[in-house]
């Protein structure tokens, strides 16, 4: 039954790519009801779990014997945990609702047909991604979602900056899948085998030592830093806004992304192996979540805000696996999901509402010829402002709680700096958002004068209240860290292998936990505020010419994107470039063609004086069939002899 | 009773004349008659060596050399009296039009 789940939409990605040309105004039709099918077996999986003891959720097992060669044998095995069964109605409930948001913003697209079946492949992939039981499988729906990811972000392919955005996905994740690969490699030669229970299980009861307990999970750190955008390897995902807006919301927002997030809480025993391990997580994590929200602050386009946006917020989801990597407790990693799930439904409501809005301004996306949109698109404004209030971390929304508790979790393991941190960008995201709330629905409109911005249709508007009702309680799923419902849900899959207690819950200077949760949603209060100063009130602009004044260095740096993209240009892809000009002009054009040519043109001067014998005479021929009969006779005499 | 080497002897000197017919002939049907003269000089060996040996191997393969110069006289004929029809001609040398 379990294949039922990746199955069904991948039978719907078939059959639309098979008809594109004729499925017309329906495809969107039979893609929503495939991934919807999809949603509802998960369902079904899920209720399964939930009639079992807390101690044996987990069903499924080998599915086919894959790859059987030698000794390496590799099953497709599919399994349902509480984990999984987590991530499979996130990507199934909120892709369903993003397929059908996208009949409506699709609907005078001519490719609809090629659209839908791709969005029902990535579908596919993902949710083999999440199934998996087996690392090889893992990684065949890995690189299934990233050659989806390059297919929908060069969707509209004759525009060549969608064209040079899918191609840099596709090399950048490559470099993370790397890493990944050789990680298997020696997965395989360490424990014999890629399924995952026995590695855990082999890995729990004798833990690595040397080199290779860091090693491995490093490695499948850069597998994960590639495919969830961090650093070094996040320059890909600003970029793929160049594909259709749902595509952004479905795969660089609420799901794909999160993939990196899944694997570090999937194979949390190996991670817990090494601190080093751990720590560099925390601390890729935390540096990519300053770091993009400090280029989010000063982005004017509006799918450029929420990439950066949700760069800084998968780094928060690192600190947090990787604290409880770290301190090898299991409510880290619970905190990491949670917000996973919540920063889903907000996110893919926020890009959302970002793609109603560009289809109200003639796909227009640069903030600054927006503003005061709110009154010609209510509900889209509206469910935007739930969204930004949600990621801003305001109680009682959904965002609040993930963010608080991945927050406690980080000072109750011990990483009061992570935590000081932690909330400086929180700060910042609630600061950013507003800046692009304020931009775009609030203040005067500077829409083009030929532009008439109007609601979307019914089609869009529903399913973006539909995404806001989730995202305003999305935080009941988890109300406290230490006694949530997914923390109760989520627990037993993470007290496997290496584990300590959880410790006694801890807070800053020893304040009851609500006054520090009141702190957190005070400073995100605050940064809104500071936004409305600066770009609301009366005496914004002036404002905001004085701060530049003070900070103007900051600013143009943030602008810049710190260089990040010129860095790598001369560092990695200039030389890549000179490498293969070489290759090919030199080494490729002279040498290897070179003697290919060069043999073939000496046979060819060879056949030229020897085709000379071919006189077409009989005789001739004759005559020397004669000779050799009686060369090879005289050779067998002299031999007897 | 006749020596076997005398045999050998006759089926030799068949063999060179044949050989050498067709290598300083240019008749086309001579050259052939020279091929059938080669092919029965190795039959008049094979069965002198049946008769040496005691055996009858070589006898059987001189049935088989029977049958393929049968078969090939009809081909090589039929392929000559074309040729003969459109060219007029049966010298071997002037038939060398397939060559590089």
């Amino acid at each position: 039954m379990l294949l039922l789940i990746p199955a069904i939409p991948l039978a719907g990605a078939v059959f639309l790519l098979i008809f594109r040309a004729k499925v017309g105004r329906f495809a969107g039709a039979i893609a929503s009801s495939a991934i919807g099918g999809s949603f509802f077996v998960s369902l079904i999986a899920w209720s399964e779990l939930l009639n079992r003891p807390a101690e044996s959720r987990a069903v499924g097992g080998r599915v086919f014997e894959w790859i059987a060669a030698g000794s390496f044998h590799a099953d497709f095995t599919l399994r349902v945990d509480p984990l999984t069964a987590v991530m499979l109605l996130v990507v199934t409930g909120v892709g369903t609702l993003i397929h059908i948001y996208s009949i409506g913003y699709m609907a005078s697209d001519e490719r609809r047909g090629t659209f839908f079946g791709y969005l029902n492949l990535f579908a596919a992939s993902m949710l083999v991604l999440v199934l998996a039981g087996n690392f090889l499988v893992l990684f065949l729906g890995w690189e299934l979602v990233g050659l989806c990811s390059f297919l929908l972000i060069s969707f509209w392919s004759h525009r060549p900056s969608a064209a040079a955005a899918g191609k840099k996905a596709f090399i950048v994740n490559r470099i993370g899948d790397f890493g990944f690969l050789i990680a298997l490699f020696l997965i395989q030669k360490t424990f014999g085998t890629l399924d995952m229970v026995e590695v855990f299980a082999r890995a729990g009861e004798s833990p690595l030592t040397g080199s290779l307990a860091t090693a491995i999970p490093l490695l499948l750190l850069l597998g994960c830093a590639g495919k969830s955008a961090q650093i070094p390897l996040y320059i890909w995902l600003p970029d793929a806004m160049e594909g259709p807006t749902p595509v952004s919301a479905l795969i660089h927002a609420a799901t794909m992304v999160t993939a990196g997030v899944y694997l570090v809480a999937r194979a949390h025993v190996l991670f817990e192996q090494s601190l080093i391990a751990g720590g560099v997580v925390v601390g890729i994590g935390i540096a990519t979540a300053l770091l993009a929200a400090a280029i989010a602050i000063s982005q004017d386009d509006i799918k450029r805000v929420l990439a950066y946006s949700t760069v800084s917020q998968l780094g928060y989801m690192f600190v947090a696996v990787g604290t409880g990597a770290l301190s090898r407790s299991a409510l880290p990693y619970v905190a990491g999901i949670f917000h996973l799930v919540t920063h889903a439904f907000f996110k893919a409501l926020l890009f959302l509402g970002a793609g109603s809005v560009m289809h109200a301004v003639g796909d227009e996306t640069d903030m600054k010829k927006m503003g005061g949109l709110r009154k010609a698109l209510p509900v889209t404004s509206l469910t935007f402002i739930i969204g930004w209030l949600a990621i801003s971390g305001v109680p009682p929304l959904s965002g609040f709680f993930s963010k608080e508790s991945i927050l406690a979790a980080a000072w109750e393991h011990g990483l009061p700096w992570i935590w000081v941190l932690g909330v400086i960008v929180a700060g910042m995201t609630a600061f950013y958002m507003s800046r692009q709330v304020f931009l775009t629905f609030f203040g005067e409109s500077r829409v083009a004068a030929d532009v008439h911005p109007h609601e979307s249709p019914p089609v869009m508007t529903r399913v973006l209240q539909s995404l806001a009702l989730l995202a305003a309680v999305g935080g009941l799923l988890n109300l406290t860290l230490h006694h949530g419902t997914l923390s109760k849900w989520l627990e037993p899959v993470f007290t496997s292998g290496v584990h300590i207690e959880a410790t006694e819950a801890a807070t800053p200077l020893g304040l009851p936990e609500v006054v520090v949760s009141a702190f957190i949603a005070l400073v995100s209060l605050a940064a809104i505020a500071l936004a409305y100063r600066l770009y609301l009130a009366p005496g914004a602009e002036k404002a905001r010419t004085r701060l530049k004044g003070s900070l103007g260095y900051f600013v143009r740096l943030s602008q810049k994107k710190f260089f990040v993209d010129e860095l790598y240009n001369s560092l990695f892809v200039w030389p890549g470039k000179v490498v293969a000009r070489i290759a090919a002009f030199g080494i490729d054009a002279k040498i290897i063609d070179g003697a290919v040519n060069g043999a073939a043109k000496a046979v060819g001067a060879a056949a030229l004086r020897m085709r000379m014998t071919q006189s077409g005479l009989v005789r001739r021929y004759a005559m020397a069939m004669l000779t050799g009969a009686a060369l090879i006779v005289a050779l067998f005499v002299v031999r007897v002899r | 009773m006749i020596p076997d080497t005398w045999y050998l002897v006759l089926s030799a000197l068949l063999f060179t004349i044949g050989a050498v017919g067709v290598l300083i002939r240019r008749n086309v049907i001579v050259m052939f008659m020279c091929i059938e003269l080669m092919l029965n000089a190795v039959n008049l060996s094979f069965v002198t060596f049946d008769r040496m040996l005691g055996g009858v191997d070589g006898q059987i393969s001189v049935f088989f050399v029977l049958v393929v110069a049968a078969a090939e006289v009809v081909v090589g004929l039929a392929i000559i009296v074309g040729i003969f029809r459109r060219r007029a001609s049966a010298d071997a040398d002037q038939m060398s039009m397939l060559k590089w």
